[in-house]
């Protein structure tokens, strides 16, 4: 084992798959994944708001689902695929998720916007996969076609990020039009 | 944070025997508790032993009926099971109602329940807490006490106070339903019930749970409950989502005609433990199913309460808060509503 100075640390090698792009990397086994993603790979798009848990800024998808990287360190995630809203449209165009942020106006200062458009993201995926909240109707139903999700349901799943500029109403609408495109379609 | 080094043991019985014979060693599962609390500076271990791939991922259908759910189901997972919500709803509803959907993803059943018991002080390095450091004082009991318990905890004398609670909501779920808890040790499995699990603090406030040093959670055992498939929690909170409860209550009854034949309760964010409340279920049997009835065993099980008095806000307002958040989980019970 390496020397355990404060300093020094223990360090280990691991690879991250990020927006795509495969990377290897050596660090502190006390790093985050968002601090390997923006200290060691200068991808900033994860945001640091908390670094607790507490406001959704870091939210990411860790092999496909909303994580939050503040509270994932790295070395338990060797060789993850990492998707930041950076890398969540297709070639250089923008996801619907971020085109209807756009549209509506979901966000004034922006910081926490990243990790909202991540985690509605992996919230649409769980409610087209019969995940429910606390706010279904009836948690006995049959689930397997999916959720439909008014705006209490939005509201509730995207609990987990906060946003201090108060866009929220503007987020749920951007939100709820993908959705229901999403459901049409 | 302290530096630590990080393994992988092939398998639990590997991980315990690494954490058992390093008193510096510590389990990981989501990190979701423990992440925060190495950066806090409040866990300082030296060994980091991953167990995420080493506990049942599953949920199986148990020969007597039941459902066994490994230590390593994502919270997530457990809620949306279709087995644990159409027969234990309580948990299902119990696991949604706690942390956020990210969270979720990632914390596990074993963490869950290993979570720490808990205060603000007791996060907060600069100040007194015998739950942190043995001796030095409980912060609470003079300063900001909201979360903090009006049942089982220890007042005095003062380096051993604790009125911390315990924060997890699924826990409380799994009180009321009798589950079990397979634990593996240096020495081999054993299996003890969820309610003794957690301990009250006693005199010895470090202490959370009755598990030693090394012994791993491997799966959580439900076992068949046909009253389940009619029960509650009813979670109240300072907003309407993602906070932690002030009081919660997972409630099971059943009603023929107008007598209450079996009920089962128990109340989180109220002590130490998740607080599985005898008296009121007795209260409960036999009365018929109304608002006084509801009242009175809530009554019942606060007798001897003892809330936090504190200059600066204690938590005498739980004792109307349990009263009113029993009444309304029952009362929704009673009446055949799906949520209270
Ligand atoms: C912002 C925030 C809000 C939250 N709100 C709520 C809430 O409203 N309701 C609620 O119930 N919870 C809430 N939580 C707590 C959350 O549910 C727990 O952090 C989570 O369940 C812990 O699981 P984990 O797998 O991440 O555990 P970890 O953090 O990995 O581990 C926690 C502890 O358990 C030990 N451990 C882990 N697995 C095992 C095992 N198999 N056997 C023995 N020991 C083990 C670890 O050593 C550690 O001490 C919240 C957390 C945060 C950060
Ligand atoms: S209530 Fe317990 S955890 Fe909180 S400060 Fe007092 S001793 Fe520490
Ligand atoms: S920075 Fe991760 S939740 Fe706030
Ligand atoms: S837009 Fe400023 S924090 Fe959300």
């Amino acid at each position: 084992m390496a020397d355990t100075g404060y300093l020094s640390g223990v360090h280990a090698d691991l690879s991250l798959t990020v927006d795509g792009r495969r990377h290897e990397l050596t660090v502190d086994t006390r790093t985050t994944v968002l601090d390997a993603l923006r200290e060691h790979l200068d991808i900033t798009s994860a945001k640091k708001g908390c670094d607790h848990g507490q406001c959704g800024a870091c939210t990411v998808l860790l092999d496909g689902r909303r994580t939050l990287s503040c509270l994932s360190l790295a070395v338990a995630h060797d060789g993850s695929e990492v998707t930041t809203a950076d890398g969540l449209g297709a070639d250089g165009a923008l996801h619907p998720l971020q085109e209807a942020f756009l549209a509506h106006d979901a966000y004034q200062c922006g910081y926490c916007t990243p990790g909202q458009i991540c985690s509605a993201v992996g919230m649409l995926e769980e409610a087209a996969a019969g995940h429910p909240s606390v706010v279904t109707s009836d948690l006995g139903a049959d689930l397997t076609a999916g959720v439909d999700l008014d705006r209490t349901e939005i509201a509730e799943r995207m609990s987990g990020n906060l946003c201090r500029c108060g866009a929220y109403a503007h987020i749920v609408d951007a939100v709820d039009e993908v959705a229901h495109r999403e459901v049409a379609r | 944070m302290k530096p630590f080094a990080y393994e992988r043991p092939d398998d639990a019985q590997g991980a315990v025997a690494t954490v058992s014979a390093d008193p510096d060693a510590a389990f990981l599962a989501g990190g979701t508790n423990l992440v925060d609390h190495l950066r806090l500076g409040l866990a300082t271990p030296s060994t980091l032993v991953d167990v995420t791939g080493l506990t049942s991922t599953e949920i199986t259908d148990a020969p007597d009926g039941g459902l066994s759910i490994g230590a390593g189901v994502r919270n997530a997972d457990l809620a949306a099971d279709e087995r644990v919500r159409a027969r234990y709803p309580v948990l299902a509803q119990a696991m949604l109602a706690g942390a956020s959907g990210q969270l979720r993803n990632m914390a596990t059943t074993g963490g869950n329940l290993l979570q720490r018991t808990r205060c603000a002080y007791f996060q907060d390095l600069t100040t007194p807490c015998n739950k942190r450091q043995p001796g030095s004082g409980c912060s609470a009991l003079e300063g900001w006490a909201r979360h903090h318990a009006v049942l089982g905890a220890t007042h005095e004398p003062a380096d051993v106070a604790c009125v911390a609670t315990h924060p997890s909501d699924m826990a409380v779920a799994l009180a009321v339903l009798d589950a079990q808890v397979r634990v593996l040790g240096a020495e081999g499995e054993r299996s003890i019930p969820l309610s003794t699990l957690h301990r009250l603090p006693g005199g010895e406030p470090s202490r959370d749970t009755v598990l030693a040093h090394g012994e791993l959670v491997t799966a959580v055992d439900l076992p068949p409950s046909p009253i389940a498939a009619r029960s509650t929690y009813y979670k109240v909170r300072d907003r309407a989502s993602f906070a932690f409860a002030l009081v919660s209550v997972a409630a099971a009854i059943e009603v023929v005609g107008d007598t209450i034949t079996d009920a089962r309760l128990a109340l989180g964010g109220v002590a130490h433990k998740p607080w599985r409340a005898t008296a009121a279920e007795e209260a409960l049997v036999g009365a018929p199913p109304t608002d006084d009835t509801f009242r009175a065993a809530a009554r019942a099980e606060l007798v001897d309460a003892r809330p936090v008095e504190s200059p600066r806000g204690g938590t005498a307002f739980k004792l109307p808060l349990v009263t009113a958040a029993v009444t309304a989980a029952l009362r929704g019970l009673a009446g055949g509503e799906e949520h209270a």
